[in-house]
């Protein structure tokens, strides 16, 4: 009975390892492709001989892919560290009054918040667009910037509410009765522990921003100043490109972001349950 | 403490009392500028695009004179739009359903006390860390009829699996849902595997104890206790299917007879394209209106769920 059972368990093992290794491998399937075409010379790349490994290690592809998507890629640095400082600044302000200056209608103005936060951009795109072009900053960076810092507003409030929650009230009643105002308990018992809140935060809105299309795109319609996703499309868009050079812009424009998920992954977990709402 | 106490004696009640009383004013004072700011530019804009959705605004002239629901009848009926509500019928049920099963599956396997988890949940959940228009540039080449998986299918004997991909002019929208669904269900993973791990061995042990299989400890005990995931795993899954865009737009295009468009990329083309401000802003409030059916229904129940 004992060996059966162990047999049974042995079988189950395997399949469980199986299925994840095949998923593994299907997930890893579309980055054998992209780091794959970006090794080949342009003469290698056949639709024939797609998933055959490069003859050499070819970076050509990547230097040519360089030249033409390096100033979206600067843009790109350009628009997101900003925005991400300023939006995880402003968050763990508006977090830190949501979770411990709760006042009437606080967690009304609250919901309203998390609404705004899940509702497409396309319902705001076409006011966007004039606002931004009756105060001049339609097409600029510095609007771009705006623009993602007021839409980091619900994500980052919620992200530092969260944390600054299991923050025991006491210790923000023991800083009032120590004669600490407002600016004193957040600035003497809140920042200093709030070190692994701003960086979830900051890694959270730095892949989103860096990942953005859909408003560089309207904001920034010159290409010259699009951010690099942008870049990125117009590179695939135009058939005459060659794949190698498509495939190793798109390895550029991810690189960041990817590098990031691999240094700080655990911070980017916490980020993705915060960023879910619940809890 | 000790410092705490002599204060607290050295101030009168009342001096404390004003004093919190100030610092709530400096609170809500520091916290305007941020409500403004959601008020003009996520409420005020949707009003706004709803206005222009009654008004007449059809060339590149501001033209904001009022004339109904005109628009919304002509939208409601053109071929476009009509094919945009199929294809986010049929987008929805292959992203959501994806990422949800496959989501699930992996995070159960993973809870399974797997040696080198860390190494499969970084493998699972790095795609979301990509764009989506990096994924649809290797998703493109993958699902090209002549190469990519097709050739895969061709070299490991299983050509009869060979498909026209998103380029098929009836379920093409489907084949996108494959390449967002690579992206997304590592999220949906790691909401399910933090629950799992959530939940106190008391209870599998319980279960064992009576007697009940791993099927039945998922189906009955399992599944049920994960059901405010799943709720949230719908919502987050219904939102990327009514909003999606970047994926649609580097993959596919608008499709054949517009086989593979969907609501965002209708309303991007009206608005620069052609210059239909109306039009644009007709998708644009029913997209408001279909994602607010979805989302506060949701934030009102998890809210519930936090003041009990």
């Amino acid at each position: 009975m004992r060996h059966a059972f162990s047999l049974k368990r042995l079988w189950s093992r395997g399949a469980i390892y199986a299925t994840l290794i095949a998923f593994a491998l299907y997930f890893l399937m579309p980055v054998y492709v992209l780091v794959n075409t970006s090794f080949k010379p342009y003469t290698e790349v056949s639709i024939a001989r797609m998933w055959e490994l490069p003859q050499g290690l070819y970076l050509g592809s990547f230097s040519e892919a360089w030249s033409k998507v390096s100033p979206n890629f600067l843009n790109s640095l350009i628009v997101t560290v900003p925005a991400a400082i300023i939006s995880s600044l402003i968050g763990s302000l508006n977090g830190y009054i949501f979770s411990k200056w709760r006042f009437r209608g606080s967690n009304t103005i609250f919901l309203l918040f998390l609404i705004g936060m899940f509702l497409p951009y396309q319902g705001i795109l076409i006011p966007m667009v004039l606002t931004l072009r009756a105060f001049g900053l339609y097409g600029t960076i510095p609007g771009l910037i705006f623009i993602h810092c007021v839409f980091g507003i619900p994500i980052t409030a919620l992200m530092f509410r969260t944390y600054y929650a299991n923050v025991p009230d006491d210790l923000v009643d023991a800083g009032k009765i120590d004669g600490c105002g407002f600016f004193g308990i957040y600035r003497h018992i809140l920042l200093p522990i709030a070190a692994p809140a701003f960086a979830v935060v900051l890694l959270w809105q730095f892949t989103s921003i860096w990942n953005d299309f859909i408003i560089g795109l309207v904001v920034l319609s010159n290409p010259r100043l699009a951010p690099v996703t942008v870049a990125v499309q117009n590179l695939a868009g135009s058939f005459t490109t060659e794949w190698n050079i498509q495939m190793s812009g798109a390895l550029i424009a991810a690189a960041p972001t990817i590098i990031v998920y691999l240094l700080l992954g655990k911070l980017f977990m916490r980020g993705l349950l915060a960023g879910s709402v619940k809890g | 403490m000790a410092v705490s106490q002599t204060h607290l004696s050295a101030l009168s009640p009342t001096v404390h009392k004003r004093r919190i009383n100030r610092d709530l004013v400096i609170a809500i004072v520091a916290l305007t500028p941020s409500i403004i700011a959601v008020a003009i530019f996520i409420y005020t804009f949707i009003a706004w695009t709803f206005y222009v959705s009654l008004a007449n605004w059809n060339t590149s002239v501001v033209d904001y004179t009022f004339t109904g629901l005109g628009h919304w009848e002509r939208m409601f009926n053109s071929f476009r739009f009509q094919m945009d509500l199929r294809n986010l019928a049929l987008y929805a049920l292959g992203f959501m359903s994806q990422c949800i099963v496959i989501g699930f599956l992996l995070a159960s396997l993973l809870d399974q006390h797997i040696k080198g988890e860390a190494v499969f949940r970084t493998i699972f959940i790095f795609p979301f860390a990509v764009s989506a228009v990096v994924t649809g540039v290797a998703w493109r080449w993958l699902m090209r009829p002549d190469t990519g998986i097709n050739l895969l299918f061709e070299q490991l004997g299983l050509g009869f699996l060979k498909s026209n991909w998103f380029s098929d002019p009836t379920f093409g929208i489907l084949f996108v849902t494959i390449a967002s669904s690579w992206q997304f269900s590592g999220y949906i993973m790691a909401l399910y595997l933090a629950a799992l791990r959530g939940i106190p061995a008391e209870v599998r042990e319980a279960a064992q104890i009576d007697g009940c299989n791993t099927w039945n400890l998922y189906r009955h005990i399992i599944i049920p206790m994960l059901a405010p995931v799943t709720f949230t795993a719908i919502v987050l899954t219904g939102m990327g299917a009514i909003r999606v865009f970047d994926i649609v737009m580097v993959m596919s295009g608008t499709g054949q007879a517009f086989s593979t468009d969907m609501l965002a990329t209708h309303m991007f083309e009206q608005m620069f394209t052609a210059n239909r401000f109306s039009a644009a802003a007709v998708i644009g409030s029913f997209m408001i209106i279909l994602s607010a059916l979805l989302v506060v229904p949701y934030l009102l129940s998890v809210r519930k769920e936090q003041e009990q």
